[in-house]
């Protein structure tokens, strides 16, 4: 269940060698892997070994891939020391002359030279065009998207709605209806659930992803078909801390039209894989239970051991090599994997490695092993 | 490697499910809804009842019962046995008749529908020439004489339903030798009635609808005598001897008619109208029997002065100078009697009847007619069933006492034993003693045996003397004023009306290993009660508990205390109250437990929960689990639904005292109702223009009624540290929270005078805020913890306090697993994420394994809102099996289900009846029966002994045989679907 202790089977070190570099000076020094402590303490610690202690500092660490990634909190802290194979490079930058655009996972693909050298060598190679600022992932919020695009029919469109505490109500109404279908018999008439109304306000209506007479199709993954409208309102609302619907919108115009080649970076091979964008408790912090102690404060429940979860990276990664693309999309396959148990291990677009997988945080480890298992992916865990 | 691994492992758990569970629904208990038929064979013993939604009932000896259920949804209207035989034919609504057969089948008799038909007319002819009013089985067993709407009578050979058209009696057969002179013999309307000679089979009597009597010869093909009755027909009977004809009408008068007389215009007998002068209604059915020595017994149902009792239904039994008419309290159905010896042409010994809503047999041998306690049948809504509890494997001595204490109630009914007793029930003794209790509408708890196929009624409790009650003391039904006429007796027991819903019980627990038993009821009153031998007198002190604990600015808006008896009361032998704990705001009790080592009470309402210490009489703990933003928890009862109810039945029963106070003021009745019915028709017509739709919104803590406890629970496990282990109480909220404090008892000695003390341990809110349903710690084996004195009883392995304890707190939504003492989620399984349906009703129950008698496992018996049951195992809460059970728009069967700790459950298929359920493989009550065909002959009657001992019990050997080969083969059939479906929520729920 834990990851850090995963890592640490494969790898025995205790202590993780540190080299730290701000401006032309290297700092190495060493940190106890199985005691990270937090991140504000290692931010000091940084600021300390530099002996620079009022500077405003961005750190970066190059991953196992050469990407360069940014530390500025505690998971993505723990992250880096869990993941450094052996060494941690470290590379710090004053904020006030951060170049934001050096940060990002598929920095190697996207140019030739190396991030590191990008950013330490040259630093003036991409000051051309002014780039543009992306803010830090840590000031990313999830926000109401539509998802899988790739994967659904043109017709469809699957919705999360991400609530992330905010004080907007979901604000929608679903009805019992009957949709038109295309069946082996002909045209057939059968009972569908749809939206029947929005509240004005409501994050649905504000989202403008949702309109009324939308037919649902699916709730977080799971065929409405067959179900009763109590039934598809309890699932929805057993979900709605992170409820993904897809529906038939209403108004078929505005949808999202592929182009033939596939075009989000894929190439030639479009991914063909069947995958689900979500995995369904990447959110489980969300859904942790309060426990009051009687002589204590509210303090969230961790799962049995602490388990440290990262903010959920932004997902923009494009998908990339996934294997040898299979070449057929059956909607029986999409249907298999609908559940939503899939993590999002293949969108990470990682060459079979566990780390990729773990960089979200899937609590159900269980799970997890299982489905790359059947996908065939060798791994030892 | 790993997947092969697995795979094995799977087909060794789904081998092990099968051995392990198996849906069954068993039998009905109670009396079936809504019956619109009654026949009886006596030469079977049995006794046949048809419903309105099609179903056909056999009943015998104890334990013996049959069902069938007709393909067409239509009523039953007439079951007819076949003399000496045993088959029946059944005749719908839908003018159909069907024939079924009791066939024997591996040493059992399962009752079959062996034929079907409907009589077709001439081609042309209008349906009402074959629309079936009256049928007559023949003695000889091969005819059915057929009477009909149009007037004739078709003759049809049985079994094979073949129509002997040359016999029927066609209308003008019979209106060419009418007398001239007689009123009627334009129209003799429909054949009303259809009776043979006692004496000679080939006489039958033909009663049309006109009020005209033939009686026709069926060898000579011709009318042997015209009876020229002038009223509206309404039954006929052939006297024994066959010298009589009784015929009654719809002005309330009968007729007896000389059969055989020369003069085929002869004047009627004896004409009288027995409740006569003003109009009376209609006398329905009437039957004149001999007896030995004396004079004969005449019954006959109806025939009240319309006018004044015009809305009673009675059955007047005339013996020499005995009369009575018995009143009942539902619409009279049918009756017959039931006569001694072995030919059953002996003295009536009983009288049975069918009224709507109960069976009632009345004991006509013993002086003033007492009434049989019926074995089976019994109504469960004598007054309409508010809750039930299931308890198992009751103690034998607890047993005895309560049969004790239910015989002293029993003392007016008859001592003689059940009169109908046809077949023979081979189902093994009941492996255990099973109670069920249903708390009711009106205050009582009935004690079930429900052990067996019989439901049958051991103990009746009744909460409601403690109160002072709305009813007026004079307001006795049963009561007859001297020289009342007609001299009513009022017999039955079904009484729907209820003095003070606040009596209502909502929830009931019994510990049956010391015998306390708590109750609790609308009006948030909790009773503490104790089995007592003896009757004793005491007063009941009350303890009025404020949930509120000061949140202000709430106001109960519902129905206020109930007011309690203040000088002792006299408490009959049985269950005592001894402690009474009232709630304010008085609001209905929706949880309840009872710790009978701790000798303390846990309650809950929709405003918090409590702590009661029924040893030192005094309150332990209580706590406001109310939202301050929460306001309908105050509104009072819980929805405007059940406010129109209220209203209904208060007018009900105002309608009820003024008919009872013998009309002799006239209040504005029908204006109530009328008013009562117009607020009705509003209601619904609010709830209709409603559109269909639902809204989607996440669950908010502002939510109503998120603090009405749900769910409490004791338990003697790790709660602060994992080294020692406490006495503790939890309770669950609607809003999806977890409350848990420690106990500390005072040791044994100092049990009396020390105080108990509870603190706050632990809270957890559950972050989905679903309703927790069920709470459960379980040991170190994660096995649930045992029932309080279980393990002292010697009757449970004490549980394992080495290993980590678990808790298992069961929403509406999904099961969780968290560890013990630090509270971090192991394990869970989502049930509504995933399927959309939500848990109604939760129970821990044990499975023993079909194969191997020492394996067993204990799981949860889950039903959802969808009507299905599931297995879910412990301690890993993983789907094992799921079967539909319910239909899901049955909210009040979903509602009413309870479940028993070895894996059976029963639920409410209408008001009067529950039905019996099982997931276990080896623990099913079903009725299991033998009824053999009497030998036709009169002498050889003598000849229908016993089998010698020998051969029976070979016999019922060879039966488990069969019938275990029979499972075996259900349960292969039923594998690959098991398997499918636990492939299919593996993969759901992963």
């Amino acid at each position: 269940m834990n990851k850090n202790h995963r890592v640490q089977s494969s790898r025995s070190l205790s202590a993780v060698e540190v080299k730290s570099k701000f401006g032309a000076e290297f700092r190495r020094f060493s940190l106890d892997r199985s005691k990270p402590g937090r991140f504000d303490e290692f931010y000091g610690l940084l600021q300390h070994v530099h002996r620079i202690p009022n500077v405003e500092l961005l750190v970066g660490y190059a991953d196992v891939h050469g990407d360069l990634l940014p530390i500025n909190n505690d998971d993505n802290y723990h992250k880096a020391i869990s993941t450094a194979s052996p060494l941690l490079r470290l590379f710090l930058q004053r904020k006030e002359e951060a170049d934001y655009t050096a940060f990002g996972t598929d920095s190697l693909t996207r140019k030739k030279n190396t991030v590191l050298s990008a950013v330490l060598l040259r630093p003036d190679a991409n000051r051309k065009k002014p780039p543009v600022i992306i803010s830090l992932p840590r000031d990313f919020r999830p926000v109401s998207s539509i998802i899988d695009v790739d994967i659904l029919p043109e017709t469809h469109r699957r919705v999360r709605l991400y609530k992330h505490g905010q004080e907007k109500p979901l604000g929608f109404y679903i009805r019992d209806g009957s949709s038109v279908r295309v069946t082996a018999q002909g045209l057939e008439k059968l009972p569908g659930i749809f939206i029947s109304r929005m509240v004005p306000g409501g994050l649905a209506e504000s989202t403008g992803l949702l309109a009324v007479n939308d037919e649902v199709l699916e709730v977080n993954g799971i065929e409405v078909a067959g179900k009763s409208l109590d039934q598809v309102t309890d699932m929805m609302i057993a979900n709605s801390h992170n409820l993904i619907i897809t529906v038939k919108p209403a108004n078929q115009r505005n949808n999202v039209v592929r182009s033939g080649g596939g075009g989000g970076g894929g190439g030639a091979s479009m991914p063909m894989h069947i995958i689900q964008n979500f995995p369904v408790d990447e959110l489980e912090s969300e859904d942790e239970d309060l426990v009051i102690e009687a002589d204590g404060e509210a303090e969230p429940i961790r799962r049995a051991p602490s388990n440290y979860s990262m903010p959920s990276l932004p997902r923009y990664e494009p998908h990339l090599n996934l294997r040898a693309a299979t070449t057929s999309v059956s909607s029986s396959a999409l249907s298999i994997n609908a559940n939503g148990t899939l993590p999002a291990s293949g969108s990470s677009g990682s060459l079979s490695n566990t780390n990729a997988t773990s960089t979200t945080s899937s609590p159900d480890r269980a799970t997890e092993r299982r489905s790359l298992e059947e996908d065939g992916t060798v791994i030892t865990l | 490697m790993k997947r092969f691994r697995r795979h094995g492992q799977e087909s060794q758990r789904d081998r092990l499910k099968q051995e392990l569970f198996q849906f069954n629904k068993t039998v009905e208990h109670g009396f079936p809804h809504q019956p619109s038929a009654l026949g009886y064979s006596p030469s079977l013993q049995l006794l046949a009842i048809g419903t309105r939604s099609g179903a056909i009932k056999l009943y015998g000896a104890p334990g013996v019962e049959f069902m069938g259920l007709h393909d067409e949804n239509a009523a039953v209207t007439q079951v007819h046995f076949m003399p000496h035989q045993v088959e029946l034919v059944t005749l719908l609504d839908d003018n159909s008749l069907h024939m079924w057969t009791l066939r024997g089948h591996k040493g059992l008799s399962e009752l079959l529908e062996i034929g079907r038909f409907t009589l077709t007319g001439p081609p042309g002819a209008p349906p009402s020439v074959t629309r079936v009013t009256a049928v007559l089985a023949h003695a000889s067993g091969e005819l059915l004489l057929l009477g009909t709407e149009g007037g004739h009578v078709f003759i049809v050979e049985v079994p094979g339903f073949r129509e002997l058209e040359e016999r029927n009696i066609s209308l003008d057969q019979v209106a060419a030798s009418v007398p001239d002179d007689y009123i009627g013999r334009r129209n003799l309307e429909h054949v009303e009635a259809l009776q043979e000679n006692p004496i000679n089979p080939n006489q039958v009597v033909i009663g049309y609808g006109r009020g005209l009597m033939v009686i026709w010869d069926l060898e000579k093909q011709c009318a042997i005598q015209h009876i020229p009755a002038t009223q509206q027909l309404e039954s006929v009977w052939w006297t024994e001897d066959g010298s009589y004809i009784l015929s009654s009408h719809s002005d309330g008068s009968y007729c007896r008619w000389m059969v055989g007389g020369e003069d085929v215009n002869e004047e009627e007998e004896k004409s009288d109208i027995p409740y006569g002068h003003f109009p009376c209604k209609a006398i329905s059915k009437i039957i004149q029997l001999p007896t030995e020595e004396g004079p004969p017994f005449l019954l006959f149902s109806g025939g009240m002065p319309r006018a004044s009792y015009g809305d009673r239904h009675c059955i007047t039994v005339i013996h020499s100078k005995t009369h009575v008419a018995l009143d009942f309290t539902s619409r009279i159905i049918d009756f017959f009697v039931i006569r001694d010896g072995l030919q059953h042409t002996g003295d009536p010994s009983a009288l049975v009847v069918l009224v709507e809503e109960e069976l009632v047999v009345i004991d006509l041998q013993t002086d003033c007619w007492p009434v049989i306690q019926t074995p089976y049948l019994v109504p469960l809504h004598s007054s309409a069933i508010t809750c039930s509890h299931h308890v198992s494997a009751i103690p034998l001595k607890l047993w005895e006492r309560v049969i004790t204490a239910g015989e002293l109630q029993h003392t007016h009914y008859s001592k003689k034993p059940w009169p109908i007793t046809g077949g023979q029930n081979l189902a093994p003794d009941p492996p255990q003693r099973d109670l069920l209790l249903t708390g009711h509408e009106d205050g009582t708890v009935h004690f079930w045996d429900a052990s067996g196929v019989c439901l049958y009624p051991l103990y009746k409790l009744s909460t409601a003397g403690v109160f002072h009650t709305d009813t007026d003391p004079n307001d006795n039904m049963n009561q007859g004023a001297e020289g009342e006429w007609p001299p009513f007796r009022k017999v039955g027991c079904f009484d729907p009306y209820s003095d003070d819903p606040r009596l209502g019980i909502q929830k009931i627990h019994l510990c049956k290993y010391s015998g306390y038993l708590t109750v609790a009821g609308t009006a948030g009153q909790i009773l503490v009660l104790e089995l007592n031998d003896e009757a004793a007198e005491q007063t009941v002190e009350a303890k009025v508990v404020d949930l509120l604990q000061g949140q202000e600015g709430f106001r109960w808006k519902g129905h206020t205390r109930l007011d309690v008896r203040e000088e002792p009361v006299l408490f009959p032998p049985g269950f005592q109250p001894f402690a009474l704990v009232q709630c304010q705001p008085p609001a209905v009790v929706t949880a309840l437990t009872l710790h009978s080592e701790w000798k303390l009470v846990a309650f809950g309402t929709s405003h918090g929960f409590g702590l009661y210490d029924y040893q030192q009489k005094n309150n332990v703990l209580i706590k406001c689990t109310l939202n301050p933003s929460d306001q309908l928890a105050m509104e009072g009862p819980l929805s405007r639904v059940k406010s129109i109810k209220k209203s209904l039945r208060q007018s009900f029963r105002r309608i009820r005292r003024s008919r009872v106070s013998l009309r002799k003021h006239h209040v504005n009745n029908t204006a109530k109702l009328q008013e009562a019915n117009a607020r009705l028709e509003a209601e619904l017509a609010e709830m209709e223009l409603a559109p269909v739709q639902r809204k989607i919104e996440a669950r908010s803590s502002d939510d109503s009624f998120t603090g009405l406890v749900r769910t409490l629970y004791f338990a003697d496990t790790f709660l602060s540290d994992s080294s020692h282990n406490a006495p503790s109480l939890w309770a669950g909220t609607n809003g999806g929270c977890v409350f848990a404090y420690m106990l500390r008892l005072p040791p044994v000695e100092h049990r009396a005078d020390e105080p108990v003390t509870a603190q706050p341990a632990k809270e957890i809110q559950l972050m989905h805020r679903a309703p927790v349903v069920g709470i459960v710690v379980l040991d170190g084996h994660g096995a649930p913890l045992p029932e309080p004195l279980e393990v002292a009883h010697d009757l449970s392995r004490s549980p394992d306090m080495q290993g980590s304890h678990q808790l298992l707190v069961i929403s509406e939504e999904q099961f969780k697993v968290f560890t013990l003492p630090k509270v971090s989620a192991k394990m869970k399984l989502k049930l509504t994420a995933v399927d959309g349906s939500r848990v109604r009703r939760v129970g821990v129950a044990w499975f023993c394994s079909s194969r191997t008698e020492d394996y067993g496992e204990s799981g949860l018996t889950v039903l959802t809102n969808q009507g299905d049951v599931h297995v879910v195992s412990l301690p890993h809460v993983k789907m094992q099996v799921q079967y539909p059970c319910i239909r899901r728009e049955d909210v009040s069967g979903i509602a009413s289900c309870v479940f028993t700790k070895h894996g059976q459950g029963f639920y409410l298929i209408s008001p009067s009846e529950f039905e019996r359920f099982s997931l276990s493989t080896c623990h099913l009550v079903e009725p299991r029966c033998l009824v053999e065909a009497p030998l036709h002959s009169g002498s050889s009657n003598q000849h229908r002994s016993q089998p010698d001992g020998a051969s029976s019990a070979h016999r019922t050997r060879q039966e488990s045989e069969d019938a275990e080969v029979l499972q075996e083969i259900q349960k292969s059939l039923e594998g690959d679907q098991t398997s499918f479906l636990e492939n299919n929520v593996k993969s759901a729920v992963a």
